[in-house]
């Protein structure tokens, strides 16, 4: 698992005050992990805020699943590598 | 602490020992009302927090708890028998009431964005009825147990006075709530009630994230205000405690700026870096 991803499960599993076995990449936030629609856009401000990236309101609305989150992130973060 | 650097850790005293406060519009601990909350409760106030649906109220429960409040009730500001309700539960529960803090908005997210002449009749009226009438009908109601006097404190933004991309409607509901601080002071005076808002600068709180654009914002809130800066959360709660204190009872009908200065600003400061609005 990639570092991105550990700290991104770590969050989901603070926020949402779930098992960690739960938070797996296939994991909806509403659907398997029983987040409220405030839960979504406060796991992307914590996400903003912890990797210090940048998820405008589409993309963020794209983000349903774990994987989602890795994967948004993960690109924010290569983008930043070549700047 | 000097002050150039922002305010880091609130003051702990006795300023507001003996006064109990009603706080509407927690959403979470990144709310400007929770912020101001955790100010007067550091100065010893007691609290009563209100929340409206249950999403919020499972947040609103464990910050109430953690400054020892256990009132917690349900007011949605849009019902008058809502509102009865939870003042009537405050008065039996206390009798008496000190300040009052609004922190409630609302307009419908699809537009705060385009332009605020295309805003319908439904979305113009449920905007001005939770974000504007909300505070004189709570105000009301929290006077009528106000008998030694007392504070009551809105929350406003600079899109009141001056236009503001996509605040839209939001600017004219809290130019129309700027306007019920003036009229508001005036009506509850005599009875030694002070009325006042805080206009804060931007800051990135869940109510903030409806708004478009608002990283823009920020930046530009950042580059361009006098301390070149945004404000912080315990800062705007900094001032909410000398509003809802006796260091400011010679204070009503006042919109206070807590923005690092960006509200006299008229232009671009000249060193600031151009910004263009960074699309996902």
């Amino acid at each position: 698992m990639s570092e991105t991803a550990e700290k991104v499960k770590k969050i989901v599993v603070e926020h949402l005050g779930v098992e960690e076995s739960k938070v797996t990449n296939e994991a909806s936030f509403i659907d398997d992990l029983g987040a409220d629609s405030l839960d979504t856009v406060e796991l992307v401000m914590a996400f903003e805020e912890a990797f210090g990236v940048e998820i405008p309101d589409d993309a963020a609305e794209k983000i349903t699943t774990v994987n989602d989150a890795i994967k948004y992130i993960e690109a924010q973060q290569g983008e930043a590598d070549k700047a | 602490m000097n002050d150039a650097t922002p305010m880091t850790s609130l003051p702990t005293g006795t300023l507001m020992q003996g006064r109990r406060g009603l706080i509407m519009g927690v959403a979470n601990d990144r709310s400007i009302a929770w912020a101001i909350a955790r100010a007067v409760a550091a100065q010893g106030a007691e609290l009563a927090f209100t929340y409206q649906g249950e999403a919020l109220e499972k947040r609103v429960r464990p910050l109430a708890a953690s400054v020892q409040s256990d009132i917690v009730l349900p007011c949605d500001v849009s019902s008058d028998e809502d509102m009865d309700r939870a003042f009537a539960v405050l008065a039996e529960k206390w009798g008496k009431l000190d300040f009052l803090v609004h922190a409630i908005g609302f307009a419908d997210k699809q537009f705060l964005r385009g332009r605020f002449i295309d805003t319908p009749r439904e979305a113009f009226l449920q905007a001005l009825d939770i974000s504007c009438y909300s505070f004189a009908a709570a105000g009301r109601r929290a006077a009528a147990m106000m008998r030694e006097g007392g504070s009551l404190l809105t929350l406003s933004y600079l899109g009141a006075e001056k236009w503001v991309p996509h605040y839209n409607v939001m600017g004219v509901a809290k130019a129309a709530l700027e306007a019920s601080v003036r009229y508001m002071a005036a009506d509850l005076g005599p009875d030694g009630v002070r009325v006042n808002a805080i206009s804060a600068g931007p800051i990135k709180t869940l109510a903030a994230s409806g708004i478009g654009d608002f990283r823009y914002i920020l930046k530009w809130n950042q580059y361009n205000a006098p301390m070149q800066r945004n404000v912080t959360l315990d800062e705007v709660g900094g001032a909410g405690l000398y509003l809802l204190s006796p260091l400011s009872t010679g204070v009503t009908g006042e919109v206070h700026h807590v923005d690092c200065g960006y509200h006299v600003i008229g232009m671009k400061h000249p060193d600031a870096p151009d910004l263009t609005i960074e699309k996902g």
